[in-house]
């Protein structure tokens, strides 16, 4: 395949050259936008399942009946919740009555900086279930409020928790054993529990005196 | 291809060029990616498969890429074959893309793959490029193993840290005593660059080691024949 190389004028080498480079970058553009507009679905469609998996561990996916992703309000920052940015809050309901609000929280004082929360609080008040979302604790140690990590298999830390409402349970209890109240711990570790528990209780506070507001609020669609 | 194109290949990137140890390519990723096994070895099998597509790409378009423009059209080439990988990953192997995504877009700020269709796809035929680029990434996936076991050994007295997030079956292995306070130097930059320094200086010793047998081994006879010739 060697053909003698024609002699071009500088001009006609530079078109020659562009031309031959725009027909790569049409060529390769259209490669790439047609491989995005193929995966696009199935991207999307796992990217929903991954959100809707996390918010199910929280709250059952058996305990409501909305679409849950589109049934959702944006949260300022709100510094009861530990939140210095914008969030949202997922509101879940059965047969058009309110079930519970799946809501994020952060624990700022962790051992090892911020602990982000994702909540579930039914709508009788009490707590559906907590997952650890973000976290910096030290691995082998503090990091058991994340139910991977954690040993205890058939019930891990984070679930003690559930069922939890400040109806039945006094401000007091929600604190560690070790504080005098009900929430077990690993020995060695009690800052990261500490501020997890603390956290929650915060959560159902904020949670519990705006509940009915929270589900009404934009909700006349 | 014949058996010795392929052999010479397979042992210029596992041995002879391999990409950290000779040609220093790409070491900002492999600093970083190289604090454990699991996480080198990831990096190593998203760079292989992106070289492997990267190579034969070039290597059939070869003939219509003006040498004048040949580097703009590659990083075209690599950048949009690497953003087509990440895109195909995440949608049709969703379960490795969890573990094996993250490294995916490191690639685009490693060398590695330029340099080798600059190098070899430019100039070879797309079967060629295609072994020359698993090739090179085999040699870098063996390289980042021991750099990633020796620092997570040194750094923790653990080895397969974080294999439970490929294999969730697996737990890492604790090699050193538990009560091993960890020398973080290991787990850092610095303590990267001695660990590769070592590796390199290891190299060039075996190479050094190999040239002196080399010379020292009694003539073959084709030299013979020649200072024969030379002499008559």
């Amino acid at each position: 395949m060697t053909s003698t190389p024609r002699e071009y004028t500088a001009p006609a080498m530079a078109l020659r050259t562009a031309a031959i480079l725009f027909i790569f970058v049409i060529a390769f553009t259209a490669l790439l936008s047609a491989v995005y507009q193929w995966t696009r679905p199935a991207i999307e469609a796992s990217a929903l399942a991954e959100k809707m998996k996390l918010l199910n561990e929280v709250l059952p996916a058996s305990d409501y009946d909305n679409a849950l992703l589109t049934d959702t309000l944006s949260l300022p920052p709100t510094a009861e919740l530990g939140l210095t940015e914008a969030s949202t809050l997922y509101r879940a309901r059965k047969g058009g009555q309110p079930a519970a609000l799946i809501f994020e929280a952060v624990a700022p004082d962790g051992y090892a900086g911020r602990i982000r929360l994702l909540i579930a609080i039914r709508a009788d008040g009490s707590v559906a279930g907590v997952r650890v979302t973000q976290h910096k604790e030290t691995p082998g140690l503090g990091d058991y409020i994340e139910p991977k990590k954690d040993k205890n298999k058939a019930s891990p830390w984070i679930t003690q928790f559930n069922g939890l409402a400040l109806a039945t349970t006094p401000t007091k209890e929600w604190r560690l054993r070790k504080d005098g109240g009900h929430i077990e711990y690993h020995a060695g570790a009690t800052v990261t529990p500490r501020a997890v528990a603390r956290a929650v209780h915060q959560a159902v506070l904020w949670a519990d005196i705006r509940r009915e507001q929270l589900f009404a609020e934009g909700s006349a669609q | 291809m014949t058996r010795d194109e392929f052999s010479t290949i397979a042992y210029n990137g596992l041995w002879k060029q391999n990409t950290a140890l000779a040609q220093l390519l790409g070491l900002c990723p492999l600093l970083a990616v190289s604090t454990n096994i699991v996480n080198g070895v990831m990096l190593a099998l998203a760079t292989i498969i992106v070289m492997a597509l990267a190579n034969v790409a070039v290597a059939a378009l070869r003939n219509f890429i003006p040498h004048e423009i040949r580097i703009p059209v590659f990083i075209l080439i690599v950048a949009a074959l690497v953003t087509v990988v990440d895109l195909l990953f995440n949608a049709q192997l969703h379960e490795l893309y969890v573990v094996l995504g993250i490294f995916i877009p490191l690639i685009v700020t490693n060398c590695i793959v330029l340099a080798r269709v600059e190098a070899f796809a430019a100039k070879n035929p797309p079967l060629n490029s295609t072994v020359d680029g698993i090739f090179m990434g085999l040699g870098l996936l063996w390289t980042l193993a021991v750099l990633g076991a020796m620092r997570e050994l040194l750094g923790s007295g653990m080895l397969f840290t974080g294999i439970d997030m490929v294999f969730p079956s697996l737990s890492p292995i604790q090699v050193l005593p538990a009560d091993y306070p960890g020398l973080l130097i290991g787990l850092l930059p610095p303590g990267a660059f001695i660990l590769l320094g070592c590796m390199i200086a290891w190299k060039n010793w075996m190479d050094a080691r190999a040239a002196e047998r080399a010379k020292r081994r009694p003539p073959t006879p084709e030299v013979v024949a020649d200072t024969a010739e030379a002499g008559a």
